[in-house]
């Protein structure tokens, strides 16, 4: 009982992020009709808004330490960070150590900017091309974005923390009353679930409650229909746009501090998310939230070393197999609409 | 006996009725018309004819064969051949080629893999492709990439194309559909040339009445999914249960 | 000749003769001049030109033909180098029983993922050849370790059994992969004057391979199956009901694309004879999509010219250097020196993948027909100007 809770826990995050990169390539999928391959770079760029923000806090000019010297005989300097200065020492520490969190209001306007540069400059050309076109168009940008990055930042992983007060783990089996330690979660990793909750929380209520949503879900059903209404539906699609990258992006930020990022960390999870949004459905906001989390606590269960005992490997197909299965049997996912893309 | 007999076919989409009791028989080497306001059936009783839907209840029988349960290109290669509403071709390919498919899909069956012969050296084939676009009247434009022609000449090509299988019916989906004038009168005088040619039945669908009294030897008015009327053209002109089922739909 | 039209013929030669003097066309630069380090015919590269050649031509039968965009080819790139492998740690080191091996595997494992693949189309087949092809590569790197090697690769070793061969040489080696005694590995060099020619046994045999390849794409385009599957790409409802089943043209189709790819492998393997999972990752079934669209999907010489462009340019680029860039732009101001060779930086050497990526969406936007497009647009142009040319010079003698 105490093991499958914590695969539970455990697929929780990694189907956060599965659930999250899903959610705005099916919306844009949904909305613009495009199949977008350079979704999973936007990931890639907002888990490295953390890095640029870490480093820029971490700024630093060197100051003498009165009365010490290094082992040369030289006066001992000591980098301090600019926002020591700023905000005194302790506030700059604090600011420092929060850098992941507060890289979400840095990454929301870069990551709408790239989005909404990214449609007006590149999809918008392609929205009567076939499908084909759109993903070798887009695979080629995104093999542009994760070598800019990496020109940047290099090839190596850079670790990034979270702040030091969720760097320990929660004893979740000894709150439930089974043996202290057996289920012990990372309270960074329960942050980023209850994270990616509020974040589809609050696209669903967007997409639910606003009139601007409404128009949206009526464009994703029916384009032509509201095209002739009236309604400048192309613009607000541009928004949307940016919108799902957006929450690409988030849900890279806060990826950060749990996996180390690197410059193909996009390309690692594309595939797992088009997997992820076809066996929800393609097109369907529910499906890709619903099958995100489900593969994600999936993927954990079948690493049991019980399962692994039983079926080997299974652990590193079971994605695929899923996918596969769905296709085969009900092209139109978990939850899509009948005649989508079914052929 | 028609060379095909549709019996008791009924088809139901959700809560939507489309086809019930369906009831058609075609006579072998005539023009039989199946005409009727919108959402009548027309189109759903074609896809039941051709395989790309399958009936729930009742027989589709094609010279005695039922042709229930067969994908599409196994009933063309009964003898049924289809043109669509809007034309469809090999637009990427030449006219030549588009009329050359046909004619190996008729020799060699659903698939051979003739992977090392070479197109040129099939003089048979290629003989009776280009004796084809004479009779079409395309024989200069076989150079031409078939989606480069006019909606006119794509017509023509469909039912060349249709014509070199040497079908025993050929199923027309409102042929004239969004054309003009001019090319509808042109369409008209091809088919009445194929039929006065041929040993072919023709099943028509169609909306425009000119089109209809122009060709067909026989007419079935389908209404709400079911069967109205089935008779000779000049009594359906005077039939009042016609009248009215085109009457109420517009008024 | 051949059974091919004038045209093809030509074709066919052209790429034989270009084939057959790479190593004097691909080293045009003295060995001490500056430039030696643009020439490419060096047999490792050159190996590697013809291969991918080989690999582009038969994903080019599948993509081209008939449109269907797979994304895991590269798998089947890797089964046929582990079976190379396995034909000469069991067999001997003869490189024609491995070849074979190789594409007989590869294209039964085409027939299972082809067969299920191709009941979807469009997207999907894209994303279904995709899961299966890393799920192939996740199983090579984990479970089938015994198979594969694992993480180290499929090697050869002293003690493999090699029954129609033998185990170790007499210098206590493991034997290298030869064509009937034919090492692949040796290597004949000729010096004339300032230059320096390599002719290369493994070189030779892979462009044997590579010209078969060729010969036989350039059958297929012109046979009516070749046809067919233009048409499947064109219109498939049009298909269905011209009486072709439309299923049988494309798994045949995927599986010639299929054995192609085992092809390369078993090649790559009999050049350099290990195999390694990394083979099958979808970023080098990446790689075979950029190099086919890139020289011009649809065309017969567009892949090989994408396959020998890119894997130039990813050797020949990456080596240019920031010394290098100083001693081209020398000639320009200190200042502007630096701010040039500033702006290239990012481009070449380890930048290379970006000039690539760039070059990739340029040729989709703006050039879907690849170099071979481009080629012709500029022949056109040049022509046009030509007859503008005769055209002007013929009115004018009459005013």
């Amino acid at each position: 009982m105490d093991a499958i809770l914590l695969q539970i826990l455990n697929g929780l995050d990694k189907g956060s992020a599965y659930a999250l990169i899903a959610l705005g390539l099916t919306l844009i999928f949904g909305t613009l009709g495009v199949v977008n391959f350079a979704h999973g770079a936007l990931f890639m760029i907002g888990a490295f808004c953390s890095v640029t923000l870490s480093r820029l806090f971490s700024l630093s000019h060197k100051v003498e330490v009165p009365g010490e010297t290094d082992f040369l005989g030289n006066p001992l300097k000591k980098d301090v960070p600019y926002l020591y200065d700023i905000f005194g020492e302790s506030t700059g520490a604090a600011i420092i150590d929060w850098a992941v969190p507060l890289s979400i209001l840095f990454a929301i306007p870069i990551m709408l900017a790239v989005g909404y540069a990214m449609e007006r400059g590149l999809i918008k050309h392609f929205y009567k091309r076939p499908h084909a076109d759109q993903i070798l168009v887009t695979f080629g940008l995104a093999i542009v974005l994760q070598e800019v990055i990496k020109y940047y930042f290099g090839a190596n992983p850079i670790p990034t923390p979270a702040p030091s007060a969720f760097t320990g783990s929660f004893d979740f089996g000894a709150m439930l009353g089974f043996d202290p330690n057996t289920i012990i979660y990372p309270y960074w990793r329960l942050v980023y679930f209850a994270f990616a909750v509020v974040i589809i929380g609050a696209v669903f209520s967007f997409l639910q409650f606003t009139t601007f949503g409404m128009v949206v879900r009526a464009g994703m059903a029916d384009r032509e229909t509201v095209g002739l209404l009236g309604i400048n539906i192309d613009r607000r699609f541009t928004i949307m746009f940016g919108i799902a990258a957006a929450v690409a992006g988030l849900a890279g930020v806060m990826y950060a501090p749990i996996n180390s990022p690197n410059y193909h960390m996009g390309m690692d999870f594309l595939v797992l998310s088009f997997v992820v949004v076809v066996v929800g459905g393609m097109g369907s906001l529910p499906g890709a939230v619903l099958a995100g989390f489900l593969l994600g606590v999936l993927e954990s269960f079948a690493s049991m070393r019980e399962v692994i005992d039983l079926i080997p490997g299974i652990n590193q197909v079971i994605i695929y197999l899923v996918a596969i299965i769905i296709l085969l049997t009900r092209p139109r996912g978990l939850m899509g609409r009948k005649g989508v893309m079914e052929d | 006996m028609g060379i095909l007999e549709v019996k008791n076919v009924g088809k139901r989409f959700g809560g939507l009725q489309a086809l019930s009791e369906v009831n058609l028989s075609v006579a072998e080497n005539s023009c039989h018309a199946i005409i009727g306001p919108n959402g009548a059936g027309k189109s759903t009783l074609l896809n039941c004819l051709v395989g790309k839907l399958i009936p729930d209840s009742g027989s589709v029988m094609f010279d005695g064969q039922s042709v229930l349960g067969r994908a599409p290109y196994e009933i063309n290669q009964m003898g049924i051949s289809r043109v669509f509403q809007t034309p469809e071709i090999f637009g990427d390919l030449t006219v030549m080629e588009n009329m050359m498919i046909p004619i190996f899909a008729k020799r060699d069956g659903a698939f051979r893999m003739h992977a090392f012969e070479t197109i040129t050296n099939e003089k048979q084939v290629v003989e009776q492709a280009e004796k084809m676009l004479e009779e079409m009247n395309m024989a200069d434009k076989r150079h031409m990439h078939a989606a480069a022609m006019s909606r006119g000449d794509k017509r023509r090509l469909e039912i060349g194309m249709c014509l070199s299988q040497e079908p025993r019916l050929l199923l027309l989906d409102e042929p004239t559909a969004g054309m003009a004038r001019a090319d509808t009168n042109n369409t008209i005088d091809l088919l009445k040339q194929i039929k006065e040619e041929r040993d072919i039945t023709i099943a028509i669908i169609e909306h425009d009445m000119h089109v209809v009294f122009s060709l067909a030897d026989r007419i079935t008015v389908l209404a709400q999914g079911t069967p109205l009327v089935e008779d000779d053209p000049q009594n359906i002109k005077g039939n009042p249960k016609v009248r009215e089922a085109y009457l109420g739909e517009s008024a | 000749m051949f059974g091919l039209e004038k045209k093809d013929t030509s074709l066919l030669l052209i790429v034989a003769v270009l084939t057959m003097f790479a190593p004097f066309i691909l080293n045009p630069f003295p060995t001490d001049s500056a430039l030696a380090q643009f020439n490419a015919g060096y047999p490792d590269l050159m190996q590697r030109f013809v291969i991918f050649g080989i690999f582009a031509i038969g994903f080019n039968i599948l993509f081209g033909l008939t449109g269907y965009l797979s994304f895991g080819h590269a798998a089947f790139l890797g089964v046929g180098s582990y079976a190379a492998v396995w034909m000469f740690k069991l067999i001997g080191m003869n490189v024609l029983p491995a070849i074979l091996l190789a594409i007989i595997v590869s294209g039964l494992f085409s027939v299972i993922i082809g067969y299920v693949s191709l009941r979807r189309s469009g997207i999907y087949f894209s994303i279904l050849t995709l899961a299966f092809a890393q799920m192939s590569f996740a199983l090579a790197y984990s479970v089938l370790t015994p198979i594969t090697g694992g993480e180290t690769g499929l090697q050869l070793a002293l003690d493999d059994p090699r029954i129609l061969g033998v185990s170790q040489t007499a210098e206590g080696n493991i034997p290298v992969p030869s064509l009937f005694g034919l090492e692949m590995r040796s290597t004949a060099e000729l010096v004339v004057g300032p230059w320096e020619f390599v002719f290369n046994v493994g070189y030779y045999t892979s462009a044997l391979f590579m010209l078969a390849s060729f010969y036989l794409a350039i059958r297929i385009f012109r046979s009516p199956f070749g046809m067919m599957l233009r048409a499947v790409k064109s219109n498939q409802q049009r298909m269905n009901y011209t009486g072709l089943n439309t299923r049988p043209y494309t798994l045949a189709a995927f599986v010639i694309s299929g054995m192609y790819a085992g092809l390369a492998g078993g090649l790559m393997a009999s050049m350099d004879p290990l195999a390694g999972a990394e083979r099958m990752q979808w970023t080098a079934s990446g790689e075979v999509v950029l190099m086919t669209i890139l020289g011009g999907a649809g065309t017969l010489i567009g892949p090989v010219l994408g396959a020998g462009f890119i894997k130039y340019f990813e050797n020949i680029f990456s080596k240019i250097n920031d010394n290098v860039l100083h001693g081209w732009f020398a000639f320009l101001p200190d200042g502007m020196e630096d701010f040039v060779v500033f702006i290239i930086h990012p481009f070449i050497g380890k930048g290379w993948h970006l000039t690539l990526g760039i070059l990739f969406m340029m040729v989709v936007i703006f050039l879907p027909g690849g170099l071979v497009e481009g080629g012709q647009r500029i022949s056109s142009w040049v022509r046009g100007r030509k007859s503008e040319d005769k055209a002007k010079g013929k009115t004018e003698p009459a005013e």
